[in-house]
């Protein structure tokens, strides 16, 4: 039971807020002997699995270290660079972390902006008249529920599939945007929320409704 | 509850077969272009979910509502899709999506010697077949018969 993260997009599908919670991305260490039984490649400055999934290792993963030294990008820490380290023999056995990469700043505004045009895509194709864009998308590991208000703004929740309470959190997160950036006369309409207020009671309200989520059960 | 229209794609984006039975509202586009709409609206929820999901997906995307309609997804290792649309009472229908693929598609259509996999399906006997299993459903129609 858990909402793992909180998305707000603006009118014109700019996000303005972003909070991840409780995020525990999987990782996996694993000790290789030459040669690597795996194909890597670089995709958007990462190296990533492309072939030959095994042991919990999925295609789509990244390197995030090698031999206890962080990944960045697709240089080491030290400076190395990824690709070289594993293509020379005299660096086995070698010990490779794989995971799920965190999303960037970047990456998130992007998913943002992409929801923003699904949402819309989502009205246009509907079989009956009147429709909404879309309201929930359901995944096997997680449920996006989404909220547009009158005025256009998006809350996008992602929550795990068996969260209850999700729709009246959203009413709240709404009622906490409304008192906390909008009543603020610092904050600009359409404008990334960086608010301390905001923060703190968007997070008590994360937490109270992943503990009655529990109690209703 | 009702069904509103079902697509069938094959992995490269072409629609092979497109059928509806209550539909009130067309999306005001060609049908081609509505084909296309709904194979990159579909591509790209695949894509958008797959990057924003917490952990590793097993069976990805399996459905969306809008306060109007639900849309149903099925995918199969091999990349065709079957895509269909309900109104919102309708539950989980993975298992309907892969009985038409097991029972319908592989039967009448894969086991058919003159049907092209990746041409449109014109074979009449799908079609009636297809027809037939959707309308006994429990969750088919009761507004307009």
């Amino acid at each position: 039971m858990a909402i793992f993260s909180v998305y707000i997009i603006n009118k014109a599908g700019g996000l303005i807020y972003q909070f991840d919670h409780n995020n525990t991305r999987p990782e996996l260490e694993k000790t290789f002997a030459y040669p690597l039984n795996l194909m890597l490649k670089i995709y958007d400055d990462k190296v990533v699995v492309a072939f030959g999934e095994c042991d919990g290792i999925k295609v789509g993963h990244c390197v995030l270290g090698i031999n206890g030294i962080t990944a960045e990008g697709r240089y080491l820490q030290d400076g190395r660079e990824i690709l070289e380290v594993l293509s020379s023999a005299e660096n086995y056995p070698i010990n490779i972390k794989f995971g799920r990469q965190k999303l960037s700043t970047n990456e998130k505004i992007m998913l943002a902006s992409m929801f923003h045009s699904l949402f819309t895509i989502g009205s246009q194709l509907s079989p009956e008249p009147r429709s909404s864009g879309i309201e929930l998308l359901e995944t096997d590991v997680f449920k996006l529920h989404c909220h547009q208000t009158m005025t256009g703004i998006k809350f996008i929740v992602i929550a795990d599939p068996r969260q209850t309470g999700v729709d009246v959190f959203i009413k709240r997160l709404y009622e906490i945007y409304a008192d906390f950036a909008l009543k603020n006369p610092f904050y600009s309409l359409d404008m990334p929320i960086r608010c301390d207020l905001f923060d703190t009671n968007l997070q008590q309200t994360i937490e109270q409704t992943e503990r009655q989520g529990i109690n209703t059960v | 509850m009702t069904i509103y229209n079902l697509h069938i794609f094959d992995r490269n984006g072409t629609c092979l077969y497109y059928v509806e039975w209550n539909r009130r509202k067309s999306a005001g586009m060609s049908q081609s272009e509505e084909f296309k709409l709904m194979y990159g609206m579909i591509h790209s929820i695949k894509s958008f979910v797959s990057r924003i999901s917490p952990t590793d997906l097993k069976d990805g995307f399996l459905n969306f509502k809008t306060n109007r309609y639900k849309l149903h997804f099925f995918e199969t290792p091999s990349g065709l899709k079957i895509v269909i649309n309900t109104d919102l009472g309708v539950g989980n229908i993975r298992d309907t999506l892969h009985q038409i693929y097991s029972n319908i598609y592989v039967e009448y259509v894969v086991r058919n010697p003159v049907c092209d996999l990746d041409k449109p399906i014109t074979s009449e006997l799908f079609q009636t077949k297809l027809d037939e299993f959707i309308r006994g459903l429990p969750f088919f129609p009761s507004r307009i018969n």
